[in-house]
């Protein structure tokens, strides 16, 4: 049940690919003249479609005081238009057999359908509608305004290791827009009118500032056509001169504690990190992403073998690292230490496995390892209509293009030892280094224990 | 508690299914395993899922857990090889394997390339982790502690106590409603599970579903090669029925900005035929999405929740029904008072003419996407086997929805929702 935020990635999640039939034109593109571009890749094991709207713009778009309001304006195209009325929308795709939903991310904000194959068309014809029409009513925002407002509460308020990633993250970005939460800051939405949903709806809803992907058992021509027919009468506008972000680089280590009722602490530990830009040329990215498998690709490497299961230091220790982002990247260690263990410990212990790698490199079984998991994948991925669809839409959304999906299965496999070594050196120095500890508190509110836990 | 939630997802999903063109073989194989097999070669994959019942309703008298930690331990060291070695081999050849263990069975599920050379190296391991876990006791005694963590933590949140206390209300006396806590698994012993495994993992007590890119044929060997080691043994007797709990509502303190509410009571186990009333019917009340009555009410009209459900969760005996939102804690006692006034009216009037059509409309045309990918086929006959639905379950299914009335639906709620055995767990409220 979820209008709702966007997808931490994993590392398979990213780099999994469905396009193996490179020879055959699959998928195939077209771009109306309006500027919508079209892409639709065929699947025929199954006799249902998904469609999905991408928008260029989310949370990253957002000014301070505004924040959330990407997403706010996701869950207000769900209330209604000249010609449909408010929750009319998800009826129709309802009795049509279908599932919709939509997510916000930084980057992007989508809209998505799974239908049985013979309703695409009625659900283009919805999608489009609501493209350029929506009614952005008052009386309903004033209710889905509070809507928003518990899925806050739910998501990141009574949720103590939500809350520490929210803040080492406003903490690691000081100007860059990555640095205010998708959800956005409670006191924003309290603050936020109709009116500020309407002007970013009008801003931003444009064909020539989204792209239609479509999966599943259908032709091609006829998806192109359908697309003309529903979309191609919307107009397209110039859209508003967007300024280059940067985030000014950090010269030392910043550390954060968040109390919160829990038990476990939590130690997040991110490194500002580089994202791909040219899938043909660069390196360091694909490098991490193996770096991150190797650390945590399965249960048995590095963390979970060394610190898990060996030394006990950690009850869970992981990686995240998002190679595809439009704005900077961040490559995050994180972990609970053991009952004993203090969170001083375990950043020792997550520190050293680092050094190692600086030192050692990693073996040629631990590379060959994380590849075959790469290429496995690839096939799995095939499985769903669904995944095959995302994959297109983040690639895009995230400045890159469909096209580079094989290419960049390619260049992870190029992926040396001495590469993976070359990026640990590189990019793990604490000068550009975040520390956030949870730091647990007793459900009660009573007793507070000190800033940095010594449990036992 | 994730066990629990994304058990419900799958029930939601394993309940609505159906799909003609979906040919499930099936035989018993030498060994007294139940076969399920659905041929599928579009893709070079091969999904295996092993099913025993020997789910927590199992655990032991004052040791809940042990099902799960048998369950969790049992591919950490098989044979000759530790557990890194069985990570690092899986890993080698792209396999995955996966299952856990909820209130009725333990499933290790593989999924695996089906190239031969890959599929037999994956095959050997599974079946390795089937016949011969070592339960080493140094692990043993390191994954205890860590569930223990993990419970500890757990306990702290609005959501795991509210699902714990409501399971514990709904089945007082019913092994349903033990729940592990870090007590009850430190209790635990290295014997326990020894026990348990032997006592529940054999072959008369599995089913065995495989889904993909293999023949009849090799089907028929893989299922056979996997059990051969187990020792025969028999399916578990069940404990007496759960009894129906007295209405009540339990507050609980905490400090968090919402309430959890949920509110519920046994009501069907697989395989009744009021299932597919009461599917048609909470469609209406709180399973359509978007387009549910409580959403609409509670979500849409009033802004009290995010998230607001009601499902039917049957299991080997009968199994819950359950409502849950989460809403701002000052306002939890408006929002309970909605929820109930809008089941009361649903038990009382069931679906207007026009919503049963649209429930049936939803629920018979998105028929095609719950079978649409091999991993949901796999979800869908392993259901079957393992609770030993018919063979033609799909394919009578959208028949069996467009076939029920009103009247059906009225009747099946009003058989199964009293109002006299509705409990009501709150999380963090104002009240006492």
């Amino acid at each position: 049940m979820l209008r709702t935020l966007q997808l931490k990635h994993l590392l398979v999640a990213l780099i999994a690919p469905g396009l193996i039939a490179a020879a055959q034109a699959n998928p195939f593109e077209t771009t109306l003249k309006n500027g919508l571009r079209v892409i639709v890749k065929e699947d025929h094991r199954a006799p249902t479609a998904v469609q999905m709207v991408w928008y260029r713009i989310g949370s990253i778009d957002e000014m301070d005081g505004n924040s959330g309001v990407a997403h706010v304006l996701e869950h207000m195209m769900f209330k209604g238009t000249p010609t449909i009325g408010p929750g009319e929308f998800n009826r129709r795709v309802a009795a049509a057999g279908g599932r919709d939903n939509a997510f916000t991310s930084r980057d992007y904000t989508a809209y998505f359908q799974q239908v049985p194959k013979e309703k695409l068309p009625e659900m283009m014809e919805l999608e489009a509608d609501r493209m350029r029409h929506l009614n952005v009513d008052p009386k309903e925002f004033a209710q889905e305004i509070k809507v928003v407002m518990e899925e806050r509460r739910m998501r990141t308020d009574d949720n103590p290791q939500a809350k520490l990633y929210e803040q080492a993250n406003a903490m690691a970005f000081e100007t860059h827009p990555y640095r205010r939460p998708v959800i956005g800051w409670m006191s924003d939405l309290e603050h936020m009118t109709a009116r500020d949903a309407h002007e970013w709806y009008d801003r931003w809803y444009v064909p020539n500032n989204a792209y239609l992907v479509v999966t599943g058992d259908v032709d091609h021509q006829a998806v192109f056509a359908l697309a003309e027919k529903y979309y191609g009468p919307l107009e397209g506008r110039a859209l508003p001169a967007r300024k280059p972000l940067s985030e000014p680089s950090q010269e030392g280590i910043r550390r954060l504690v968040v109390k919160a009722p829990a038990e476990l602490p939590l130690l997040v530990m991110g490194y500002k990190a580089p994202v791909v830009r040219d899938v043909a040329k660069d390196i360091d990215p694909f490098a991490l992403e193996m770096l991150a498998a190797v650390l945590d690709g399965h249960e048995a490497a590095r963390f979970g073998k060394r610190l898990v299961r060996e030394q006990k230091i950690a009850v869970s220790a992981g990686v995240d690292y998002d190679s595809t982002a439009l704005g900077p990247g961040m490559f995050v260690l994180h972990g609970s230490p053991s009952e004993g263990k203090t969170v001083a410990e375990l950043e020792t212990a997550l520190r050293r496995e680092i050094a190692r790698i600086q030192k050692d490199g990693v073996s040629e079984s631990e590379l060959k390892r994380a590849k075959a998991q790469v290429v496995a994948a690839q096939v799995y991925k095939r499985d769903s209509m669904f995944a095959q669809a995302m994959e297109i839409g983040q690639m895009e959304a995230t400045g890159l293009s469909y096209k580079d999906i094989d290419l960049m299965i390619e260049r992870l496999q190029q992926i040396t030892g001495p590469q993976v070594q070359a990026v640990a050196k590189k990019y793990f120095g604490d000068d550009t280094l975040t520390v956030g500890v949870l730091d647990p508190q007793p459900l009660d509110g009573k007793p507070r224990q000190p800033a940095t836990p010594a449990r036992h | 508690m994730m066990k629990r939630m994304l058990f419900a997802l799958a029930a939601l999903v394993a309940c609505q299914f159906a799909l003609a063109g979906v040919k499930i073989e099936h035989w018993v194989s030498p060994s007294g395993a139940r076969v399920y097999f659905v041929e599928s070669r579009a893709l070079p994959i091969l999904d295996v899922q092993v099913d025993f019942a020997a789910g927590s309703m199992f655990d032991p008298a004052g040791k809940p857990g042990v099902a799960s930690l048998t369950r969790g331990i049992l591919d950490l060291g098989a044979g000759n090889l530790d557990e890194n070695a069985i990570a690092d081999r899986l890993a080698d050849i792209g396999a995955q394997l996966g299952g856990g263990a909820d209130n009725d069975r333990a499933s290790v599920a593989l999924r695996t390339l089906s190239t031969p050379e890959k599929r037999e190296q994956a095959l050997d391991l599974l079946r390795l982790v089937l016949s011969s876990p070592r339960f080493d006791g140094a692990i043993f005694l390191r994954e205890k502690t860590r569930t223990i963590a993990n419970l500890k933590e757990s306990l702290t949140r609005p959501d795991v106590i509210a699902s714990k206390a409501f399971w514990e209300a709904m089945y007082p006396v019913h092994p349903y409603g033990r729940e592990a806590m870090p007590e009850t698994v430190a209790k635990i012993g290295r014997d326990d599970l020894t026990r348990f495994y032997r006592t529940y993992y054999n072959a008369r007590n599995a089913t065995v579903t495989l889904v993909g890119d293999v023949s009849r044929a090799e089907a028929e060997k893989i299922a056979e090669s996997l059990l051969a080691k187990l020792p025969p043994g028999e399916a578990p007797a069940l404990p007496p029925p759960p009894q129906l709990p007295k209405e009540g509502i339990q507050r609980i303190a905490h400090p968090a900005a919402q309430s959890h509410i949920h509110i519920g009571l046994p009501a069907i186990a697989k395989g009744d035929p009021d299932f597919f009333p009461l599917v048609v019917g909470n469609y209406t009340l709180g399973g359509g999405g978007f387009v549910s009555r409580l959403m609409k009410e509670v979500r849409d009209k009033r802004g009290y929740a995010y998230n607001v459900y009601s499902y039917f969760a049957p299991l080997k005996q009968p199994g819950p029904f359950q409502i849950g939102l989460q809403t701002k804690r000052s306002q939890a006692d408006e929002a309970l008072q909605v929820t109930r006034a809008i089941l009361q009216d649903f038990l009382k009037d069931g679906p207007s003419p026009e919503e049963l059509a649209a429930a049936k409309a939803n629920l018979v045309g998105s028929f095609p996407l719950r079978l649409d990918s091999n991993r949901k086929i796999l979800e869908n006959v392993a259901n079957i086997g393992f609770y030993g639905l018919p063979l033609d379950y799909l394919d009578r299914y959208q028949d069996r929805i467009r076939a029920v009335t009103a009247d059906e639906v009225r009747q099946a709620f009003a058989r199964h929702i009293r109002p006299e055995n509705l409990v009501t767990v709150m999380v963090a409220t104002d009240k006492p």
